[in-house]
């Protein structure tokens, strides 16, 4: 067989590739027929409610399961192994007991008459000040990248002393210097479909409903733990509420609730609770950042020299100080980073990790440098496109920049940072940011099958988080085969299935792109070779048309597809195609920009921020659906509205408690919150010549240092910390104005 | 703003509800009397009382403990799933379904006190015979992990029904007792808008 040359068809070519089609599970998930994990109810199923640490650091002193047993329809309690008589427990949320019982009130019943009493132990929560951390005793270690500067210390240099008077030498040569603080709390993932699976041990067999975002991968934890072959065990997710980064594993719930199932011989449901889910099931580190950037009186920095630090909770951790300075990076630069350590559960990836906190910790200063100078910020931003580090080119970003502010018509719109009119007592300003996200094709295998009946079905154990990944296999197969997206049909979310990477940093749609259009195009030089003499042509000549194979050039000699797919006889056409992560591929590519514009209403006397307009200009490579392309941009802008806005981790200082984990304060925008958002798909020749790239991650990344310039516009007055409530606004005024 | 028909004396607290029961019971050791008086309350609880639900156009008989969440007898005991649990307090409005003809979040209301009420929740349209909503939805992408489009889908219902020449103001303000965590609020601003001009009739 000859190799087949894998590409994709031109723009002119392509029927379906780019343009915008509805998602093939979009009436399944509004009609509410969608089953989710939460939603799988098996026969004779038993409901696990778990009782949880009330306290941010304590040691078990009591802990009583017998009358939890006593309750009426409890089945089974189950102790955590870390939580024992004795055991320290370093945040408040930790899941202790579960009870496993007949309803959903008889395990909280059950939960509620656990005997369990505690010895409460130090805690420390205040992540934002680095001088308490130190005092504390909860800081780490300082990690200092190696100093970028002019001159290289001598041998014979102490190497410290080198570097301060080498910065202080590089800082004297400046126009200007600029000094700022800024800082991003940490914030949860809070899926709206808490973590937790639905499953049954039956001879021998483990079968798994799961809200994961790892079909394919999480097979072998619940292996491991109990001990069997991972063929044993089959983990199926259709649907999934939201993952955001923070489902990859079976988790230690989703382990006790397969040990459940094992000791009780029924179906088990183990859903976190809400304040569960959001204490111990993901959140994203914080960062805060003291900055120094020097520059030339036109905006060109010079150089960088910062102090960060924050936590990913009770080991330290903090924002990677390997992504700040953030994108643009002076020629200059040195970068230091002190982990804090406090009492709350250890972080998970969000959404572009690192990514959205460097872009604040970064750019914000970038804004705070043309406010100094009084010029505007698109050309602060236009004029340091050349010290862009970033793996799409600068040109895009230079073009970006333009179309950004094209579309919120930043000529009239713009003013001075703090000297816009005022109406009443509302200012507005503009924002902007940008970003840089890899978007690599994950590992992907498919199979696929054509039927001599012409059907045509696909099998990947990959997941459809809500991006549109079934409709994007679909999409694939129909453009390869000259069908219509009805006449495919696509198998997902089961362990079952040949393996597909996880979903986690943009990986997804190439991964699925690359080993359907494999198959895809595999199977059909098959097909030509069968289909070939009934044509009298040879395979080569062949070609696909709408709903048919034909003689290149001879429209008049074809079969319609399902006459082609005859010829196969009684059995089926199977092929297998895969796609490895990292090896190069005329099909995708990795490395993207956007650049992001905010503009926003500020009342000075109320502190309230209105979102007006938000602009988002995204490259992707190759658009496969315009229509979930641009809605996945939607969303993320909104996400990053949510933290830039609205949403943040409150931990109370003396008790660690997390105290707002109930949504009605944990607070995320409504729908009417988020103003206009204006998305462009940036997708020029040469872009999408590059095939498909990962588009999830990178528009969540801009919004908050957008927002952030945007508000610094309108008042004149930087507010540091996100997300920027009314009570932080009026800080800030208030504080300007006691200085000024 | 949120929805006026979302506030109800129909609702409780979850968990003020079972605490204030006494099904906390011992929490922490409680002794002689006190504990009587509290399994006692446990148990008039967990009694069950047979009563009849009407859900989507049909009665339905379930047993019921005075506990219970409407959400709870719709999910477990009918398999009715497209309210979702997200928020005891019903503060993301993912469990809202209509009683009367009026939005309530189902988490929120004990299943005994919606005998002789007509309830209708997603479910009362199907992916084979969507409803105009439902399909104006997929046209614009108002959805992506799907978790909390049921619930939106009835409140979009319950909207229309109040206000069908809403402004695009007016729907921003009307909707704002349900939350997505994905992000999908500009389209589904979109739908509604085209669900106004009378999108989804075709
Ligand atoms: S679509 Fe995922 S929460 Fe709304």
């Amino acid at each position: 067989m000859a190799k087949t040359g894998y590409a994709w068809p031109s723009r002119e070519k392509s029927r379906l590739l780019g343009k915008s089609h509805d998602r093939i599970d979009g009436l399944v998930k509004a009609t509410g027929e969608a089953k989710y994990t939460y939603d799988v109810n098996l026969k004779n199923q038993l409901i696990v409610k778990c009782l949880s640490a009330p306290f941010g650091h304590l040691r078990i002193t009591k802990l009583d399961t017998a009358p939890a047993k006593e309750i009426p329809g409890v089945v089974e309690v189950l102790v955590f192994p870390h939580a024992g008589v004795g055991k320290e427990i370093q945040w408040d949320g930790e899941l202790l007991v579960a009870v496993a019982a007949e309803s959903e009130s008889a395990a909280r019943e059950g939960v509620q008459a656990i005997r369990f009493d505690y010895e409460k132990l130090d805690v420390f929560t205040n992540e934002e000040d680095l001088e308490a951390a130190k005092a504390a005793g909860r800081t780490m270690r300082t990690r200092s990248s190696e100093p970028t500067t002019e001159r290289e210390p001598g041998d014979d240099d102490d190497e410290d002393e080198f570097y301060e008077a080498e910065f202080k030498r590089l800082f004297d040569q400046c126009d200007v210097v600029v000094e700022g603080f800024y800082g991003i709390p940490v914030i949860t993932h809070c899926c709206l479909e808490p973590h937790g699976s639905t499953l049954e041990y039956k001879d021998g067999k483990l079968r798994v409903y799961l809200s994961t975002q790892n079909v394919s991968g999480t097979d072998d934890g619940f292996a491991k733990a109990l001990e069997m072959g991972a063929d044993q065990v089959e983990v199926i997710c259709q649907y999934i509420g939201g993952g955001f980064g923070s489902k990859f594993s079976p988790g230690y719930w989703g382990i006790a609730a397969a040990r459940l199932a094992k000791s009780t011989g029924r179906p088990i449901k183990f859903m976190l609770d809400r304040d569960q889910e959001l204490k111990i099931a993901g959140n994203r580190p914080s960062g805060y950042i003291k900055v120094r950037l020097g520059a030339d009186k036109n905006g060109e920095i010079k150089v960088w020299d910062s102090h960060q630090w924050g936590t990913s909770g009770y080991r330290g951790g903090g924002v990677s100080d390997r992504v700040v300075p953030y994108v643009i990076q002076a020629p200059s630069r040195r970068v230091r980073a002190t982990p804090i350590k406090v009492n709350a559960m250890q972080a998970a990836a969000w959404r572009a990790p690192n990514h959205p906190q460097a872009c604040v910790m970064t750019q914000c200063a970038l804004d705070d440098l043309a406010a100094r100078l009084g010029i505007s910020s698109l050309d602060v931003f236009l004029r340091n496109v050349k010290h862009i580090s970033s793996r799409q080119k600068q040109e895009v970003y230079a073009a970006e920049l333009k179309r950004a502010a094209e579309l919120i018509d930043w000529k009239s719109k713009w003013h001075p940072h703090g000297k816009g009119p005022a109406k009443g007592s509302v200012v507005e300003g503009l924002g902007i940011a940008l970003h840089t996200w890899g978007g690599t094709a994950n590992n992907s295998e498919c199979r696929l099958r054509i039927y001599p009946d012409g059907g045509v079905e696909s099998f990947c154990g990959t997941q459809d988080l809500g991006t549109g990944t079934r409709t994007v296999c679909a999409l694939v197969l129909a453009e390869t085969f000259g069908l219509n997206v009805e006449d495919v049909r696509v198998n997902i979310g089961d362990s079952k299935y040949p393996p597909s990477g996880a979903s986690g940093g943009s990986t997804t749609v190439g991964a699925v792109c690359e080993s359907h259009r494999r198959a895809a195009q595999d199977a059909l030089a098959r097909l030509f070779e069968t289909v070939a003499p009934k044509l009298s042509a040879k395979p080569d000549e062949l070609e696909v048309g709408v709903g048919c194979i034909r003689v290149k050039g001879k429209p008049d000699r074809s079969l319609s597809w399902r006459e082609a797919c005859a010829l196969l006889g009684l059995k089926p056409l199977e092929v297998t195609a895969s796609h490895k992560r990292g090896a190069a591929s005329p099909l995708s590519d990795e490395g993207v920009g956007g650049v992001q514009i905010a503009h926003v209403a500020v009342d000075r006397d109320t502190g309230v921020v209105r979102m007006k307009q938000f602009v988002a200009v995204q490259d992707m490579g190759l658009i496969v659906n315009r229509k979930t392309a641009t809605s996945q941009v939607h969303g993320a802008v909104i996400m990053g509205i949510a933290y830039a806005l609205f949403e943040e981790r409150i931990l109370d200082p003396s008790t660690g408690q997390f105290v707002n984990a109930e949504l009605a304060d944990y607070k995320l925008p409504r729908i009417g919150d988020v103003g206009e958002i204006v998305v462009d798909l940036y997708e020029p020749e040469d872009q999408r010549a590059r095939g498909v790239i990962g588009l999830g991650e990178p528009p969540v990344i801009s919004p908050g240092a957008a927002i952030s310039n945007a508000v610094c516009n309108a008042l004149g007055v930087r507010v540091p910390v996100l997300p920027l409530t009314p009570k932080r606004v009026l800080d800030a005024i208030r504080q300007a104005n006691g200085r000024g | 703003m949120k929805d006026p028909g979302k506030s109800s004396g129909m609702h409780f607290h979850r968990r003020a509800f079972l605490q204030g029961s006494g099904a906390v019971a011992a929490a922490t050791a409680i002794s002689g009397g006190a504990a009587e008086a509290a399994s006692r309350a446990s148990r008039l609880v967990r009694s069950k009382t047979q009563i009849t639900l009407h859900v989507n156009g049909s009665d339905h008989q379930v047993a019921v403990e005075p506990r219970d969440t409407l959400l709870d007898v719709l999910r477990y005991q009918l398999d009715l799933t497209a309210a979702k649990p997200v928020s005891s307090d019903g503060s993301s409005g993912a469990s809202t379904v209509l009683v009367d003809g009026k939005p309530m979040t189902a988490s929120t209301l004990l299943a005994i006190a919606c005998r002789g009420k007509k309830i209708e929740t997603c479910e009362s349209v199907s992916s084979h015979h969507p409803d105009r909503i439902c399909r104006t939805f997929v046209k614009h992408d108002s959805l992506q992990c799907g978790f909390c489009t049921p619930g939106f889908v009835v409140a979009v219902r319950a909207f229309l029904k109040r206000h069908p020449d809403a402004t695009r103001e007016q729907i921003r303000q009307g909707l704002n007792g349900n939350l997505c965590r994905c992000g999908t609020y500009a389209d589904m601003i979109e739908a509604v808008v085209d669900l106004v001009k009378g999108g989804g009739n075709g």
